[in-house]
This record gives structure tokens, sequence and C-alpha cells, in this order.
């Protein structure tokens, strides 16, 4: 069978993949390896070759995987540079060989599978949980559509980390520059009009490393594979922190 | 490092340990945290990433934000969505704690989608309806857009950090330490470190989440494995109505992912290959949004009729662009990135292409309300197991009988993980210590692993697990799909025995301690297979059509001899049936008696 794959031009049914390979069992250098796989559906995505692999060719391949369909944030990996999510990546469009290496910057475990205990981490810092004195009505607390749509473009991150391991500032400087993935989280409780720490919130952020790292290099907003915009988010906070100064 | 340590196993000491980080699993942990409990949370991937994370329509609650609702239609239609086999003790407490259950979720921060009067945003689903029937649409489903799961989930998560819960991530569990006295622990292994770790606790609970992977096409992620049910069969204990597994009538064909049932509640609809509306005909009155089982059956019944869509009339089309591309982003943005992604469909502008697909487990673990295990001893059918519990989709309590109404699972997670949390508040003021353990209650766990480990290697000609799991699965659909009958599963039980016998033969390549994920495989695999033959067996045994269980060969319910519920333990000699009554008083309304179901 032979599948034309829209985009790069290749006639093709086998799908070239070189994939990062690193057992610390085993130790030694990390090496790419090198697989061959069919294109056995025109929609396939990435995580599909890479379960191919691991089902028939090398049981031995390891990386995480959950849902399947880009909602639970397992798999995060760096493919052909940039950062995406492997079940929601389609095979065609991908320029072959598909190179395939864990996220960015991260301490790898083992193969494609990176420590996130920092990024979890960071994400704890924050605080992200509702926080708010006013005692709570007998029925639901009231939130208009509009105050309700503040928070949409940043509740619905899954916590993957495409963004923050994509991040130069973070790479450098990553031990107290929090990243775009926290601070979008913190700017969704800055802005959920339930919250009423929103103040404490900000003491915390204004910081020269937590927050003021970001150069605006994008790189986050580029990568995030649900299409969110953790620049956007960054600077709003610059901008209320801004505001309440003046 | 407490007394059983060694160099291969760590103790650890918990008042509770709970197995599994869904909605279930950390709404219970949060009810004991706050009460200062040491509560450890043990879950095979991180807490973000279970299934929970995945559901989209929303939850229900007769909150009455948008029309006039009350929490005894809502039983009713539970009940009658059941098919009378839901427990309607069980479905009385769900239905009126409701209302009460969302509002603590907004609390708590849920970012519930709004109406322009500030209250929660609630959609029509499938099965609902006012007056017990007779006053129509019911609009019961809270929702925020169309990523509900996740806004819980991720919502549960926070507040359990706040709460201070101590997470175990990446850890799986093995094997239950059972003695006379209940359940003493569990034992599980670190993902990660290749560890064992022996967990003993004053009260275990199971929270493990739905085993759609026994099917080959399916909603489910991959890890939903139903992990719980199999260390309760493990430990000799029975699961319950695993035959009653629903079809979602709207998976994305040919893939799997769901689309979920708000797309009909906000105005999409069926067609055929006709163009026909044909839910019309089998549903006059609800249409569309019949339950899940008589919309998923109409669908069989007109693509085996040659009434299907595409080139192989093999699935049906799914229409939701005339309501609308600014109600579609607003309400439905996931759904819209899925058909997108998974189908190359802009669902603004053309139909998705859908098929009933394998979507939730009815039965599982048989628990009483309060969450407490329950197994059969000799004629007392309902005996509790001591400070054993389970609860969520793992658990079968049973508020689903034979068919779930969409909706009710978010809201069982919720309802039944915090009920459950005050029962063990009520049990660990009865029990002060933990109890001395058999010192050599972790060796089967060990076992379990070493097995996969420390076997002959893996040869070219070896049975490899891959292989047995797409046989399993392979067979699961065939032999026990949306219709069944007599020939086909006696087929199908014979083969899958044979299937599950080949798994002792079987070895795996990855011989490695750190972060082995075929192993993880092969020890959900060994799951699956328990809970698969259990579904099978005791589908090929009910002869009679109930919910989710439709049979060509015998089309009727038989209430006579039918109502009641499968249990299904393995013993040397394979699955064993036992059955036990439903349990059909409520708390304190009047009991729904069994009618003909029309929708
Ligand atoms: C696509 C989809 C959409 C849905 N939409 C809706 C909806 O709109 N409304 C609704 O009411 N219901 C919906 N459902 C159903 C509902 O989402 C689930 O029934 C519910 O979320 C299950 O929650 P849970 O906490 O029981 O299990 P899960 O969320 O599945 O969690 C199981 C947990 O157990 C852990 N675990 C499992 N085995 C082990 C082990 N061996 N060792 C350690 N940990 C283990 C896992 O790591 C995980 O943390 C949907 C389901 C699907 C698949
Ligand atoms: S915009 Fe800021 S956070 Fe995003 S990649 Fe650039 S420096 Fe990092
Ligand atoms: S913002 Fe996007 S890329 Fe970053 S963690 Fe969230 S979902 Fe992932
Ligand atoms: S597997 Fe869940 S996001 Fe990819």
């Amino acid at each position: 069978m032979t599948i034309r794959l829209s985009g790069v031009g290749i006639v093709s049914d086998m799908i070239h993949l070189q994939i990062y390979r690193y057992d610390p069992e085993k130790g030694g250098e990390p090496t790419m390896q090198s697989f061959e796989v069919p294109l056995t559906k025109p929609g396939m995505k990435l995580l599909d070759a890479l379960n191919h692999i691991k089902w028939n060719l090398d049981g031995t391949l390891t990386y995480r995987r959950s849902c399947g369909e880009g909602v639970c944030g397992s798999d995060g990996m760096n493919i052909n540079g940039v950062n995406g999510l492997a079940c929601i990546t389609p095979i065609a469009g991908l320029k072959q060989p598909i190179k395939i290496r864990p996220l960015p910057s991260m301490g790898v475990i083992r193969d494609l599978v990176v420590d996130m205990e920092h990024f979890f981490d960071q994400y704890r810092s924050i605080r992200p949980w509702l926080q708010s004195e006013t005692p709570v009505p007998e029925h639901e607390r009231l939130q208009t559509p509009e105050d309700r749509a503040e928070i949409d473009g940043s509740y619905e991150c899954v916590l993957c980390g495409c963004c923050t391991t994509s991040c130069p500032s973070w790479w450098w400087n990553g031990d107290r520059f929090l990243g775009p993935a926290a601070l979008l989280q913190a700017d969704r409780w800055i802005r959920d009009s339930r919250d009423e720490m929103a103040g404490e919130r900000l003491d915390q952020l204004e910081d020269a490393f937590k927050l003021y790292r970001c150069h605006q290099i994008m790189n986050c907003m580029e990568c995030c594979p649900k299409d969110l915009n953790p620049t956007k988010a960054i600077d709003h906070i610059k901008r209320t922190l801004l505001a309440r100064k003046s | 490092m407490a007394y059983l340590s060694t160099d291969k196993v760590e103790h650890h000491f918990h008042d509770v340990v709970i197995i599994g980080a869904g909605g279930a699993g950390l709404r219970c942990a949060l009810q004991l945290a706050d009460a200062n409990c040491r509560v450890a949370v043990v879950s095979k991937v991180l807490p973000t990433r279970s299934h929970t994370v995945a559901a989209q329509g929303g939850m229900n609650a007769a909150l009455g934000n948008v029309s006039s609702d009350h929490w005894h239609w809502h039983m009713y239609d539970t009940v009658k969505g059941s098919d009378y086999l839901g427990d309607q003790d069980a479905i009385e407490y769900m239905c009126r704690a409701a209302p009460r259950m969302v509002r603590e979720l907004e609390h708590q921060g849920v970012p519930f989608s709004r109406l322009d009067n500030g209250t929660i945003y609630q959609r029509p689903f499938g099965g609902q309806s006012r007056e017990f029937g007779e006053g129509g649409q019911a609009s019961r489903t809270c929702a925020a857009a169309d990523r509900t799961g996740h806004a819980i989930l991720h919502t549960m998560y926070q507040q359990n950090l706040r709460a201070g819960t101590h997470f175990y991530d990446e850890f799986f569990a093995l094997d239950l330490m059972m003695d006379d006295n209940g359940c003493q622990g569990v034992m599980a292994w670190d993902i990660a470190e290749g560890r064992y770790h022996l967990f003993q606790a004053k009260a275990v609970i199971l929270a493990t989440g739905g085993a759609g992977r026994i099917f080959q096409m399916t909603t489910n992620a991959h890890i939903c494995t139903g992990d719980g049910g199999a260390l309760v069969l493990d430990a000799g204990l029975p699961v319950e109505d695993m035959e009653f597994f629903q079809f979602h009538p709207t998976g994305i064909a040919g893939v799997g992912p769901l689309i979920t049932e708000a797309v009909r509640g906000e105005g999409g609809y069926l067609l055929n290959g006709e163009g026909e509306r044909f839910m019309e005909r089998y549903a006059p009155t609800a249409k569309d949004l019949a339950s899940r089982d008589v919309v998923s059956r109409a669908i069989a019944v007109e693509i085996r009729e040659g009434r299907g869509c595409g080139p192989n009339k093999d699935h049906i089309l799914l229409k939701l662009d005339h309501l609308g591309a600014e109600l579609i982003m607003k309400r439905l943005p996931n759904i819209h990135e899925l058909a997108l992604r998974f189908a190359d469909v802009d669902c603004t502008k053309e139909p998705i292409p859908v098929l009933p697909t394998a979507h939730y487990t009815m039965g599982g673990v048989p628990t009483n309300r309060f969450g407490e295990v329950v197994y059969a001893d000799g004629d007392e059918k309902e005996r509790v197991m001591e400070s054993l519990y389970a609860i969520g989709e793992a658990a079968c309590a049973s508020v689903h009988g034979a068919n779930r109404l969409g909706g009710n699972s978010l809201l069982e997670i919720i309802v039944f993980g915090r009920a459950c949390g005050d029962q063990v508040l009520k049990h660990l003021g009865e029990k002060q210590y933990h109890p001395k353990l058999d010192p050599d209650c972790w060796k089967s766990g060990v076992a379990r692993v070493e097995r996969w480990l420390s076997g002959a290697p893996e040869q070219d000609d070896s049975v490899r697990i891959s292989g047995i799991r797409d046989e399993m699965e392979r067979i699961m659909q065939e032999h026990c799909s949306v219709y069944r009958n007599e020939a086909v599963m006696a087929e199908g039980v014979e083969h899958l025995e044979r299937t599950a016998a080949s798994l002792s033969s079987a070895s795996i390549k990855d011989r490695g301690r750190v972060f082995n994920t075929e192993l993880v495989e092969a020890l959900e695999l060994e799951n699956l297979m328990g809970l698969a033959r259990a579904a099978a067996s005791g589908a090929l045994a009910r002869t009679e059509s109930r919910g989710a269980h439709a049979r060509d060969d015998y089309p009727e319910r038989d209430d006579e001899q039918w109502m009641k519920h499968t249990l299904a333990s393995i013993g040397e000699n394979g699955v064993k049936l036992d059955y036990k009554p439903v349990r059909t008083v409520p708390m304190s309304v009047d009991s729904f008696p069994p009618k003909k179901r029309v929708y």
C-alpha cells in the first residue's frame, strides 16, 4: 500500500525515524537509533509510530502516553527540533527522517522520559488553587459570562511542559525563573474574578527572576500544542504590576 | 525505614492509601486530607494524566438553572436509564447529593461555563426528562465548555496540593495484602526507580478507573486497564456486572476519540446514508437524545441494513454545522479541535463520521453506597470486606445498572469519592492502630514483577504481549459488541480462554528496572485479561437483553429471571458466576418498579 503524504511530497510506505535512546542501567552516552515503520493510515500520528515500534520492533523503547488525544499532556517531546505532543502530531508534514528527542534541558530518566519534578514544583509554587476569604454562598458563586471568558486561553493548559522547556530564559535560569507554564497559571488565578488574592499573587511574582527573565522570545506560544499564549499572559502580569505602581 | 523494609522493599505507614488519582481518588483524598488524615495517593501516572481529564460534556445535577428540575426526576431518569438494574438506594443518594456537590466544586474553583445571570451553565443530555418522563427534555448537565473533566480533575489536584495530600506518582499497584481481617495494604512498584514499596494502611481505596482497553476501538486512554477490578479478582473476590459495557454512539469512526453527547444536546443530530434523521424512527420523543444504548443499537441496525454512510457504508454522520461557528467555538471548542485532528473534518462546515465505540465500564468492584467493597458469603450476598473500598468507574455501586446516562459518571466520582471519605473517617475512629502484618505479605506482589523480569529472555519466536493483547481486543470487539448472540459469544469465550492461557508463556524484551514501560504493559495485560474473561462469560450466561447487553437471540428483558447482578470470580477452573438481587428499595422515596423503556 502506498499513501501519498501531503505537504512533503514523498511517496513512501515507510516512515523513517531517528529516536534518542538512553538507558541509565546500561550507562554510556545517549545515541540516536533509526527505525522504519509502515504508514498504516492517512491520519497517522507520531504516537502511532512510536507504539508500532514498541509493540512490534523494540519493546524497550520508552516514552509516556495516556489519552492519545492531546488532553492529558503526557507525551511532550522534541520533534524535528520543535516541542509537541506526539499523539496529535500528524506524520504527514514532518520532514524525514523524523528526529525525536526528549524535551530539551530536562533531566532524562530514560529515552524520551524526562524528570518533570521541577516543572511541577514551579507550578505548585504559584499556589494554583482558588483563594478566597469571603464565606461561600449557599448556591454557586455568581460569575458573568464575560468574567468567565477572562480565563479562556489559560485554564485549558495540560501541563505538558512543551512551552517551558522551549524557553531559552528557562534553560539558563530555570532554577529561579518560573517559566511560561507556571506563569500562565499564575495569570489564570489573577484573572479569575472569584479569586481574592490577586494582590498577594502579584507580590509573590514581583521578583527579578521569577517573572522578569521573560524577554518575549515567544518560543513558548509558538509550540503550545493547545494554542495557548503564555507570552500574552506574562505580559498581562507585567502590565498589571505596572498599573499597580502608578 | 519501617520494620518490614529491606534493601528491596520500602515499608510505608499511612492512615489511608488510595489507588488512583482520577476524579474519584482525588475527591476522596481531599475529604480525608482536610480531616487531617495521613493520606497516600498512589497513581501509575501523574495525577493530571488520569483519564478523568478527557471527560467532555459535563456533570448532572438538578440545579434547575435553565428550566425547573428536581433530584427525584433525575433519579427516575437514572433508574430508567439503568434498565432497572441500578441499585435504587445508591441512585437516590447520588441524585439527592448532586446539586450540593456541583456547588461545592464551584466553590473549590472549577471554571464552569456561565449563564447570563451568572449561574452555572447547564445543557440537555441524553435520557434526561422532567416530571418523570412526562415534562419533556431536561437541561441537567453542568458544563465547563466541553472540557468538564479537565476542569474538575485539575481543580481536584489543586485542592489536594492545598490540603497536603501525599502523592506517590508513577507507582503501579501490584497486589492487595489481604488477611482474615480484610485488607491491610497494597504492594506497589515505583516505575521510575524500579523498586518495591509496601503501603500499610487502615483503609485501602480502589479508584483505578475503567477497563475500556479490553476492546479494540475505545474512547478510553491507554491506561484504562481495569487494574482495581483485577486486584480484587486476584484476591479471590468477585467483580460485578462486567457484561454491561457502554458503547458510546459517537466515537470518531475508525479512530476512537469521543465526540461528546453535548453535540446532540446543543442541537446536533445523526444522519444515515440516505440523509435521513433516522433516530426519529427509533425514539419518536427523545430522538437523538435517547439513552446511549438505544442510539448505539439504532446505528448498528442502520449500518447492518445497508444505510450506512461513505463508500463502504460503514459509519453514520453527526451533523452540527447548522449550529453555527460561533456557538460551536464557544460551547464545543474541543470537539472542533478533535474532529479536525482525528477526522480531518471542520465541523463548522461538514458532518463528523461516527460509530458506536466502547466507552464506559458499568460493572466493577461491588460496593454498597458507602463505597465499602461487598462480596457474597453463602447466603449473605452483601458482606462488607473490612478496610477495602472502591469508588468511581472502578466500582459498581451500582448507580448505572445496565446503561449509564451521560453526565452521571463525573457525578458519581465526586459523590462517592466524598461519601467514601466520610465512611473511612468513621472507620478510622474505630481502628486506631495498624494491625500486625504477615511477614510474607509482600512476596506475591514481588513475584508478579519478577516473573516478567527474570524469566527466560524473549526469543524471536517468543509470544509477545502485544500479540496477545491484539487478540484479546479483537475477540471482545467481534464477539461481545453492540449486538450479541449465543453462537458468536460461545466461540468468543472459548477463544478468549485459550488466549488467556497463552499469557503464562509470554515474555518481554525489556529486562531493565528503571522506567520499564513494557513491564507495565505486561502487568496491565494480565489485569485486562481477567476482566475480559469476566465480561465475556457473564455476557454469554445472561439470556436476556437489558441496557447495553443486547442479544439477537433473546431480544426482550426478562425481569423474572434476570433482574439480578452478576458476580464473576476467577478460580482454578476458570470464571465462576454467581448472582445477587438488585437493591430496589430507595432510601426514602418509593421504588420505581420496572416498566418498558420508551424514549
Ligand atoms: C472520552 C471520555 C469522555 C467522558 N465524558 C464524560 C462526561 O462528559 N460526563 C461524565 O459524567 N462522564 C464522562 N466520562 C466518564 C468519566 O470521565 C469517567 O468515568 C471518570 O472520569 C472516571 O474517573 P475515575 O476517577 O474513576 O478514574 P480515572 O480518572 O480513570 O482515574 C484512574 C486512576 O487510577 C490510577 N490507576 C489505575 N490503575 C492503577 C494501578 N495499577 N496502580 C496505580 N494507579 C492506578 C490511574 O493512574 C488514574 O490516576 C467520559 C469518559 C471518556 C473516556
Ligand atoms: S516569551 Fe518569555 S516565557 Fe516565552 S519563551 Fe520567550 S522568554 Fe520564555
Ligand atoms: S501552556 Fe501549552 S505548552 Fe505550556 S504546559 Fe500548557 S499546554 Fe503545554
Ligand atoms: S497521550 Fe495524552 S496528550 Fe498525548
